[in-house]
């Protein structure tokens, strides 16, 4: 006990000179090392040592015990895209370390740094079909950026330090940690060295000038230059390098949905958000610009429709840190394989100014079509019931746009992330690739805690809010300060419109029978409301965004909504349809 | 019934492609390699993975029949693991190539005539072990002659036949150690080996 009295007195720089201590001390001294405060997790057979020792850290390490462990995985998330740094994650061996596997493969498609730590059955017993045995290693292999199994005490630190190393560089991603059980409980002679090289890991690509050059060239004589702006150019730190390309050149700015929030929407340069439901205009104008600058982004089917079809006029300068990225969708013209804003540095100074203020007009003229036909009525609608739209707008009113707003999947998120006017970067957190519905509430309740000075706005419909409204348990226990906006609809909406326009109304199984919200919330003891008229919803939303502490809001919504506009599935992109 | 094999190679526009790979060695690296296969529904035509000169270096051919677009993606998935030291894709005149393959016949075959024996020396094949009951030939060459060897020695009756996975070395002067001390030393490297033909 004493030498762990050292040890946490020493815990900020630490642990210098080598300690005799558990493994389990040791992947706790470790986290410590790379400046972990929070974990989120759950406790269990095969990872009981780790727990025991994290209770003799309980003030340097503030754990959260979520409801299921698929929550503590999409919490990592939230954590780690709002604050930049890496989520971490607690679970046990078999049935818990697969309900991490959501959460890594939604982490690995958009991109976010978590490590996650699983306990395994102890080595002799690898193989056995052991007690709450599986094969995790094999399972994530996949879905990992890199995952590695622990058997003995003596590589906990190591493989801790690659872990996080290889899960902040780069392109980042998820990394998984088995630990077996003899590995937790037997000693080593700890020492922490944190991981700066890999020789086999090249994380951030050497720029070539030859690269940057053609570049400059391809875009300077562009005379309806378009830049796509992605989640790249967050990660990287890039939105003022976008802004000034944008502004020297005066190109025409639009995000992906991940990439939101990396360019001011009030910008005059701002064109909005791409891909099925963005907007009208970069949709139909990306098969009219002549040279597309994506940065940051990987050409989501989502975002291409008919790849066939997609920006047919145009050559494509592609800047993107993961080679394999390049020309894996879209054959580039140029590619700049390397960190986004080191690429927009190297680039800026061989950039002319230029005007093309005619060719940005051109996207006000369809911006203004698209208002009229859709905007108009999605946010101040005159129909009888509320509409998703004009939630947003007053949560994007009294927010001020200051608020964190986390959203699920479904027709909410396309709705959310066309109308909220975020701020700041990061500002706007949503499950993009994978589409994972579920992840607003445990998403938020991460970003929450990684950001506990500022308001943050999970918004999800009734089916999404339903797969892991249990981390309302957890919300409550730690009085976590989220609000929580449900609108609901009672149906599976997204699915419901498919259905509805693709497969002749045939309404198979999206139609919802819901419980008493506010009861559930009650249970958990989180103030909760329902709104059901447009005369009491502004007032209801202030009232949860004032509120001191978690809230529950539940809106009540027009059942039959279709979000447009909408680009059908495999269609081109010039094919967007507004009604 | 509906055929679940897919068009043939010549029909989609497919070829034969080798490639390279060199990884640290450490277990679970296979899998890892050959994923990215599996989730991409290819069928891997030959494996072979083996030390190769430099100590904790795993080298890795795989023949692969596909399309140069899709190697080129499978190669950079490669590469993009983070034990993987380098992989690069050949086509086959950039590689010096070789398989070998195993004949298990029965030892009376050359007792009644000398026609199996003047077939083992026409082969360039040879004896690896004589048993009272059978007999191991070994060839090495390529797929078709060890597959004309095969075919020759059916009617004689081959008690086993097993032939291994490509093996082969590419047409640059590069040593692997050199290749391995630039990567430590540099931070980028090309998808193409200096003397690679794709591109």
């Amino acid at each position: 006990m004493g030498q762990m009295e050292t040890l946490k007195e020493s815990s900020t720089g630490i642990t210098k000179k080598k300690m005799r201590i558990s493994g389990s001390e040791a992947v706790i001294l470790s986290l410590l090392e790379e400046g972990v405060d929070t974990v989120f997790g759950y406790p269990g057979g095969a990872i009981m040592p780790i727990y025991d020792a994290l209770y003799g850290y309980k003030e340097q390490l503030n754990h959260y015990l979520v409801r299921h462990e698929q929550g503590a995985a999409h919490a990592a998330q939230g954590y780690a895209r709002v604050t930049g740094k890496v989520g971490v994650c607690f679970a046990t061996s078999g049935p818990g370390a697969t309900n991490l596997m959501t959460g890594i493969a939604d982490a690995q498609i958009d991109s976010t740094p978590i490590v996650c730590i699983t306990g395994q059955v102890v080595a002799h017993l690898l193989g056995t079909d052991a007690f709450q045995e599986s094969d995790i290693l094999g399972i994530s292999m996949p879905i990992t950026k890199w995952n590695f199994q622990v058997t003995k005490a003596e590589e906990i630190p190591a493989a801790i330090a690659r872990a996080f190393y290889i899960a902040k560089t780069g392109r980042p991603g998820p990394v998984l940690i088995d630990i077996t059980k003899n590995a937790q409980s037997a000693e080593l002679d700890f020492e922490y060295t944190p991981c700066k090289k890999i020789r086999s890991y090249h994380p951030y690509p050497v720029i070539q000038d030859k690269d940057i050059m053609d570049a400059a060239k391809v875009i300077n004589n562009a005379k309806k230059p378009f830049l796509l702006s992605g989640h790249g150019v967050l990660i990287s730190g890039a939105e003022k390098a976008v802004l000034a390309l944008s502004e020297k050149a005066n190109i025409p700015v639009a995000s992906t949905l991940l990439g939101l929030s990396s360019f001011p929407p009030d910008h005059p340069n701002y064109v909005g958000y791409l891909g099925m439901h963005g907007n009208y205009a970069p949709n139909v104008l990306t098969n009219e610009c002549d040279v597309l600058i994506a940065i940051g982004m990987r050409f989501d089917d989502r975002v291409t429709g008919d790849v066939n079809q997609y920006a047919k006029k145009a050559k494509v300068v592609h800047i993107e840190i993961d080679p394999a990225e390049i020309d894996k969708i879209i054959k580039t013209e140029v590619a700049i394989n390397a960190d986004a804003n080191q690429a927009l540095e190297c680039l800026l100074p061989y950039i002319n100014k230029a005007d093309h203020s005619e060719w940005i007009n051109e996207f006000r003229k369809l911006d203004k079509i698209e208002y009229d036909k859709v905007i108009k009525n999605d946010l101040y609608p005159t129909s009888d019931k509320i509409k998703m739209g004009e939630v947003v707008r007053l949560i994007s009113e009294i927010s001020k746009g200051e608020a964190i707003v986390v959203t699920d999947v479904g027709q909410h998120q396309m709705i959310a992330n066309r109308y909220y006017k975020y701020k700041k970067p990061n500002h706007i957190v949503t499950s993009g690739g994978l589409g994972t519905m579920g992840f607003a509430l445990p998403a938020a309740m991460g970003a929450q805690i990684g950001k506990m000075k500022e308001k943050v706005i999970s918004i999800a419909g009734d089916g999404g809010f339903q797969m892991t409204l249990q981390e309302l348990g957890t919300i409550f226990q730690y009085n976590i300060p989220v609000k929580i906006v449900v609108l609901n609809n009672n149906f599976l909406g997204m699915v419901r419109q498919w259905q509805q326009l693709f497969f002749k109304k045939r309404y198979s199984f999206t139609e919802m029978t819901n419980p008493d919200f506010i009861k559930i919330a009650d249970g958990y003891g989180i103030v909760a409301n329902r709104v059901e008229q447009r005369e009491d919803l502004e007032k209801a939303l202030q009232t949860m965004y004032d509120h001191d502490g978690p809230y529950f809001l539940e809106v009540k919504v027009e059942m039959e909504e279709n979000v447009f506009p909408m680009v059908p599935s495999g269609d081109s992109v010039s094919n967007i349809r507004l009604e | 019934m509906t055929d679940i094999y897919q068009d043939s190679p010549e029909q989609l526009g497919e070829k034969q492609y080798t490639i390279s790979i060199l990884t640290e060695d450490k277990p679970g690296l296979l899998n890892t390699v050959t994923i990215v296969f599996t989730r991409r529904k290819l069928n891997i035509d030959m494996i072979n993975v083996s030390a190769s000169e430099v100590a904790g270096v795993s080298r890795y051919t795989i023949v692969l029949t596909t399309t140069k677009d899709q190697v080129e993606k499978v190669v950079k998935q490669i590469r993009k693991h983070v034990d993987v030291l380098g992989a690069f894709v050949y086509e086959e005149d950039a590689i010096h190539y070789q398989e070998i393959a195993l004949y298990k016949v029965p030892t009376e075959i050359f007792m009644d005539s000398v026609e199996v024996e003047q077939i083992v020396r026409a082969n360039n094949a040879r004896i690896l072990v004589i048993e009272r009951d059978y007999t191991v030939i070994e060839k090495t060459g390529h797929k078709e002659e060890t597959s004309a060897l095969f075919n020759t020695l059916k009617k004689y009756g081959v008690l086993e036949f097993v032939r291994s996975g490509r093996i082969a070395v590419s047409k640059s002067k590069r040593k692997t150690e050199a290749y391995l001390e630039e990567l430590e030393n540099s931070t980028t490297h090309s998808l193409y080996n200096n003397n690679g033909t794709v591109k």
